[in-house]
């Protein structure tokens, strides 16, 4: 295995291991999301109709809430002690970094969608169409694109006074086409895909994690590093 | 890069954050192998000076060279080859004491992580809580941890900030013995402490710093007559 591939999976195993010691993000993540997919059901009423319409969307914004939780941790284990600078100076590849970080906030996003889904299936009493396995593909894409652009502004919001509030604003305009695709992909594996519209919409997500990918690896260095 | 490289070398170095001068043109060359004591108040400038030679933040203005290696052109190597012990140790707070020491150990590619690990730990005297999870040591042990990340490393040039900050008399003298060790195997220390006396047992030359300037800058010809447990 190169040397830099063994870097993004120590990173990676650092944070996940971290995780698996305190389970403190998983905990907040579930229980953040479970409580926003209660509040839209709740403010939606007893309209069933519109709360399956709707579902796939309630889903992705809990997804996407949630993540905002766990990109600020993610970054906020590394500034405890200063462990980032430790890091750096070890030397670890900031791009192995950005990698391995990403990989993990991915795992943690695709856990989470794995409890969602059968809870979001429950609570607004849908009818999966399309196989499980195409929602958990979805999940997965969408979490891939929200963890790579989530990952690159949570470094840069991670030295900002203001990084609690920096993060969504600067993340949440970037991931509105994410959003979009990941909800009508959803949407199709709950109500059919007569039109079949869900390779274009797959295509999409897969796009957006070229970008996002392709931005952090390339500019990641340049944020880690006080050129 | 020549053998008989400097272990750094300042050559009208400034640093500024903001609108502050942290430092202001140093101009500065330490031969390799001779341990240096870097002295001054606080907000001297002695931190952001060795964050400068670790390549953790570079000049603003200035050239910088460490080991021979330019310091932004060649931060990898300049990295893989020394250390820094810092204000911060580093270290992750949930994590135990064998597994901080263990990602760093296969990220420099280290084949036998696990068994210097071990033989680390117990060498800075924390063999006892090597399974603890570092949110539950004291200052005086992530010190010592911090110490054994960074003898992890056998680097070329170990950068010392306040070594002896938050240790109990036997932590010091334990850490003076390590200097020492580490002196002696060729790496070149460079040690900012307040502990004047502890610092020049175990120096051989010495940079005064005065609001971001070099006041005073000494070396003298032969090593100094080192008395185990100085200070």
């Amino acid at each position: 295995m190169s040397r830099f591939l063994r870097m993004i999976f120590i990173l990676m195993g650092k944070d996940l291991l971290i995780e698996w010691r305190t389970f403190a993000r998983t905990n907040a993540l579930i229980f953040f999301s479970i409580a926003t997919l209660l509040m839209f059901s709740f403010a939606l009423g007893a309209n069933i109709v519109a709360l399956r319409q709707h579902a796939a969307g309630y889903l992705w914004m809990a997804m996407l809430f949630a993540s905002v939780l766990s990109l600020g941790e993610s970054f906020r284990i590394e500034h405890e002690n200063n462990s980032i600078d430790g890091l750096r100076l070890a030397p670890a590849d900031p791009r192995a970094l950005f990698v391995g970080k990403a990989l993990g906030n991915t795992v943690l996003l695709v856990g989470l969608g794995l409890v969602l889904s059968p809870l979001s299936i429950a609570l607004f009493d849908l009818k999966m169409v399309m196989s499980f396995w195409s929602l958990l593909a979805i999940i997965g894409i969408g979490a891939m694109a929200i963890s790579a652009a989530g990952t690159f502004y949570a470094a840069v919001a991670a030295n900002a006074r203001a990084r609690d509030v920096l993060l969504p604003v600067l993340l949440f305009p970037v991931l509105v086409p994410v959003l979009i695709a990941a909800v009508k992909a959803t949407t199709l594996v709950f109500e059919g895909d007569a039109m079949d519209q869900m390779p274009s919409w797959l295509t999409m997500l897969g796009t957006l994690n070229l970008v996002y990918w392709s931005m952090g690896f390339v500019l990641f260095p340049r944020i880690m590093e006080d050129l | 890069m020549s053998v008989s490289a400097p272990a750094f070398e300042l050559k009208d170095v400034s640093k500024r954050f903001g609108p502050r001068w942290a430092l202001a043109r140093l101009s500065f060359s330490l031969p390799a192998g001779v341990p240096l004591l870097l002295t001054g108040h606080n907000g001297s400038g002695k931190t952001t000076l060795l964050r400068l030679i670790s390549t953790a933040t570079f000049p603003t203005l200035g050239e910088l060279k460490v080991l021979g290696l330019h310091c932004r052109d060649e931060r990898e190597s300049i990295r893989t080859r020394s250390a820094l012990l810092s204000h911060a140790s580093f270290l992750y707070e949930d994590l135990t004491a064998e597994q901080n020491l263990m990602i760093l150990g296969r990220l420099i590619g280290l084949q036998n992580a696990r068994e210097v690990t071990h033989a680390l730990i117990e060498r800075v005297g924390l063999k006892a809580r090597t399974q603890h999870p570092v949110r539950q040591f004291s200052a005086g042990m992530r010190k010592r941890l911090a110490i054994a990340r960074l003898l992890m490393k056998k680097p070329s040039l170990a950068l010392l900030d306040e070594p002896f900050g938050e240790l109990d008399p036997q932590g010091i003298i334990q850490m003076e013995g390590l200097i020492r060790e580490l002196s002696a195997a060729g790496t070149t220390i460079v040690l900012a402490t307040h502990l004047i006396a502890q610092g020049e047992a175990l120096t051989r030359a010495r940079l005064h710093l005065e609001q971001g300037r070099i006041a005073d800058a000494t070396t003298s010809p032969a090593p100094r007559q080192i008395s185990e447990g100085a200070g």
